[in-house]
Formats: C-alpha cells, structure tokens, sequence
C-alpha cells in the first residue's frame, strides 16, 4: 500500500499550493475555518468562496478530488440543513405543522449552513490532497513546537506520529497476510450477520496485536541501539525552510482577513 | 578489542543462568562469526556486549570501555547494531530518513548530514533508493539500509544479530558481499551471529558456544571440517565442504586448502582442463 495515500486523498502535483510550507498551510486552513463561523452575510460569504476557488484553481488538482470530500458527508449537511430548515423561526411563515415551520430566515439560515460546511470541509480537502502524510506530520511537529512550555513531551509526540505514519503499510501488509492465513484455514469473512462477521475479525485481530507488540519491542532496541534517548535533545535531518512564496502566501491572507473585516464591518 | 570475563546472566524470572563465568576475546579488525544451537545463547551475548541488557555480573569492555549504565551513550558511539527483522528497525519514513535517525541522535548538525548519508548509501549501493519508502523495498535491500544506519555513525564494532536470517538466498548474498567488501577496508570489527555457514566460512574466527560456554574459538576451515562438531551446534557444512568430502570419499584428491565454493569451481575446472 502507498503511504502517501493513506488517507487515499493525496494527488501529487507540483503546484503552487504544494509547495507552499505544510507550516503554513495549516495555520491558514484553520484560520479560514475561522473566518467561516464569522461570515455572517452574503458579501463575506462571497469573498471566502472566491477565496477557496482560487487556491483550488492554484492548486491544479482535479475538482472530482474536492467533491469526493464533500460528496462523503453529504448525508449530514443535508440532514444539519433539514433541521435547521424545519425548527427556525423569524420572518414569513411559508408553513406550519406543530412545532416545525417553514421560515424565511429560517430558510437563509439553512443555506448559510449548508455554505458554511461545504467551505470547511473543501478547504481542509486542500490540504490533504497538496500534502503528504509526511510533511503533514512535520508540520503538526514544528506547529506543537511552542507547547513544550508545557512541559509537553512535544519530541516524543512527534516521533509516535512520525513512527506510526511508518509502520500503516507495513501493519496493513500484515492484516491482509493474516486474513489469508485465515482464509486458508477456511474462515469466511463475507458472508453471515454482521455478529458473525463481527468474530471472525477476532482470530485476525489477536495475531495482529501480538505481532504488534512483538514489533514495538523489537524497534524499542533497535532505537536504543541507534542512541535514542526521548528525553535527549536531538536534531532534525528534514528540515522545514519558508520560502519567499510562503511569505507571500502569508501576506494575501492577511490581505483577505483586512478585507473581510471590513465586509463584516460595511453588512 | 572485546572482553568478556566471567560473563554469569541470568534472565529475569528464570532459575538457570545462561552464563556462568564465560570469559573470551575478541580481538580488532576481524570478522568474528558466533554459532550455536538456539538458546545457546549468541544474541544474548551480543546484546549484553552493545549494554542492550541490564548490566550483568562479570565484565565486559569494549576498546577499553566497560559495558555498564554510565557509560552506554559512549559504547553506542563505537557500536552499529543490525537486527533480524529488516521492518521493525526501519525508522525512517524514507531511506535517507532512516540512515538520518541515528546522526539526528547524536545531534549531528543538519547542514552535515546530507553528505553523511551519500557516503553511508554509496557504501552499501543503494544511493538510488534514497526516496523510497520501506514498503517499496525488498528485505535484503531493508538490511542494507540498516547497514548503512550503522555505517553512517562510523561504528568501531559492527554487530549482526542473524541479520540475513530472514532474507531470500539474493538478498543475503547482497548483505554478504556488502560485508565482505567492509571487511577488504580493515577498519571494522565484525561479530556476526548467524546459522548460515556461507556466513560462517566468510569469517576470520568462529566462536562456538555451547551451553553457555566457549566450546571453540577457530578458523572456520577446522570448525567447518570438524563433522561431529558441526553437527553437535546444528550448523550444516557449506556446500563446498560438502562436495568436497564426497570428492575425498570417491578417492578424488582435493588439496586441503580448498574450502569455497570459488576455489572449489576453479580447481575443477583446472583438473578437467588438464585432464581433458
């Protein structure tokens, strides 16, 4: 299995958008998100959208790419939208049946909510599809970086991510090793109730977790061997290296963040 | 030069010590082949040599320094250690990134780094993999990245714990001539524990244990012609010491300096030549 696509998201490319520093892009996807909870009207609604469809232009992926994130959730928006629909009130009353009503804000309300998901959930899609698990895990390691204030075991944390990032191919490898051994020992694991099929993950599931934990062991003292000590400083051989692009980058969100204070202020 | 003197372990929660008073040298820039039955006791002793264990009683130095807690971020300065599983010490997300792992230990500086791991890829020929992934990557390729893991942190002691066990006949002759040519550069001490006698045959010096003593420490040609001794540890005669008694046995005089498959194929070919 290819580790890049593990979260079977990930479309190789060279654009802009994927080059730009996985620090960055983070820090702005979150940003984004909350900037979304904030439009409130039309004119900052729309200068988020224009937003997004740039990057997503910049980015030179496909769109099917994006609509598969969406199209996955799209049972929830519309079933958040209904509700939101049905048990508003404000404005004119379209109609009515005890306690659920039709209204005209209501009705806003429900568009803006459906809005508000699609541009959340296609701007974190920006991500994941420019972005490697790997540079992914970099990121979230330099991002955590500040919070060893704390006394948060922030070097630790970034090696368990980065290790178990490693072995999801290599224990997937194993799962399908075992189910064949299982199979040839004539399990079935298609067909019967779900509970049946349920137990028959068990005897895949033991040997994994023992296997597992026979690996953990074994590359706790190939660590060691290697000089690894949590609890030393050590250095990094990937490093993370902002670019003039990311400065710019940087700039036109603050740029964005500018104009949509002032739409939100003018609404 | 590495000491054992009066080595006595003994396993947590175990009644039998598996040591008891084992004392033996190994000395510089020589491959040292370990052998023996399984749970004689050859990966503990390399483990207890690299400070993988607690502390045993007895002593055991390595170029002067004694194995013991103080003095273990300096004794795995002067050791690389290659596992049998080529996964489960593959750290890295790539290539370059798992030979990175043990510089990015010692806090070499990042700038320092790239040329580090070139030379320690070049050594073991696989600078074309430098991107690749584990998964992309066949076993003996896997053992060759640990290899330079440890080359890369210029070892004085290299030791493999059955290293090319779990690899194809192509992959363990791959980690085999890796090691052979490290061997030609004189600088290394090599211990390898194995059970494979092509393995064994390469070696300068066998060590033989036994029930947790020393049983014999020699040449591999006398340990591998010494038929009862050879059996008694489980090992088998590689083939050409095989071919050869057949030989002898046929009445076919191969001079007694033969032991490879190599040697063994050129004097044929000399004697079929002559003869034809």
């Amino acid at each position: 299995m290819d580790n890049r696509a593990l979260f079977g998201m990930y479309f190789p490319g060279n654009s802009l958008i994927h080059r730009l520093d996985p620090r960055l892009k983070m820090v702005a996807c979150f940003w984004f998100v909350v900037l979304v909870f904030f439009a409130h009207g039309w004119a900052s609604n729309l200068l988020l959208i224009v937003l997004l469809l740039a990057v997503i232009r910049l980015s030179r992926v496909v769109f099917a790419k994006y609509w598969a994130g969406v199209r996955g959730l799209m049972g929830v928006i519309l079933f958040t939208a209904l509700i939101q629909a049905l048990f508003s009130s404000g404005g004119t009353v379209y109609w009515q049946w005890g306690i659920m009503a039709v209204t005209s804000a209501g009705l806003v309300q429900a568009v803006l909510l459906m809005l508000r998901f699609f541009l959340i959930i296609t701007g974190s899609t920006v991500i994941t599809v420019t972005t490697t698990p790997l540079e992914l895990a970099d990121a979230i390691a330099a991002l955590l970086k500040p919070l060893k204030v704390l006394h948060l075991p922030v070097n630790q944390l970034a090696m368990m991510l980065s290790i178990a990032l490693r072995f999801v191919p290599t224990i997937m490898n194993e799962v399908t090793m075992i189910m064949n051994a299982q199979r040839a020992r004539g399990v079935d694991f298609n067909s019967g109730s779900l509970l049946k099929r349920a137990k028959h993950l068990v005897p895949v599931l033991i040997p994994l977790f023992v296997a597992a934990f026979k690996r953990a062991e074994e590359l706790a003292v190939a660590m060691e061997a290697r000089g690894y000590d949590p609890n030393q400083p050590r250095t990094k051989y990937r490093q993370l290296h902002w670019q003039r692009r990311d400065s710019l980058a940087l700039a036109v969100l603050v740029f964005v963040t500018l104009a949509f204070i002032g739409l939100r202020i003018w609404e | 030069m590495i000491s054992v003197e009066k080595l006595t372990f003994t396993y947590p929660h175990q009644e039998a010590a598996l040591f008891e008073d084992l004392s033996l040298t190994i000395p510089d820039h020589q491959w040292v082949a370990i052998v023996g039955r399984n749970g004689s006791g050859k990966s503990t002793l390399a483990r207890l040599i690299a400070g993988l264990l607690p502390t045993p009683a007895g002593t055991i130095t390595v170029n002067g320094l004694p194995v013991d807690e103080d003095h273990l971020a300096a004794l795995h300065q002067q050791l690389g250690f290659v596992f049998q599983n080529p996964d489960n010490q593959f750290v890295g997300a790539t290539v370059a990134d798992d030979v990175a792992f043990g510089l990015e230990n010692r806090r070499v500086a990042p700038q320092k780094m790239p040329t580090i791991i070139e030379r320690a890829l070049a050594q073991v020929r696989m600078t074309p993999f430098k991107a690749a992934r584990p998964e992309e990557l066949s076993g003996g390729q896997k053992q060759r990245v640990a290899l330079a893991g440890a080359l890369a942190l210029k070892p004085a002691v290299l030791i493999l714990d059955e290293a090319t066990s779990m690899l194809d006949p192509q992959g363990r002759g791959e980690v085999l001539s890796q090691l052979a040519s490290l061997r030609q550069q004189g600088e290394l001490t090599i211990i390898s524990i194995t059970h494979d006698p092509a393995e064994v045959a390469l070696a300068d010096q066998v060590i033989v244990l036994d029930q947790g003593q020393v049983r014999r420490q020699d040449s591999p040609e006398r340990v591998l012609t010494d038929v009862a001794l050879v059996e008694a540890v489980g090992l088998v005669q590689p083939f050409a010491l095989r071919l050869k008694a057949a030989l002898q046995a046929q009445g076919v005089a191969v001079p007694a300096t033969i032991t490879t498959e190599g040697e063994l194929v050129q004097w044929l070919n000399q004697q079929l030549n002559t003869r034809g």
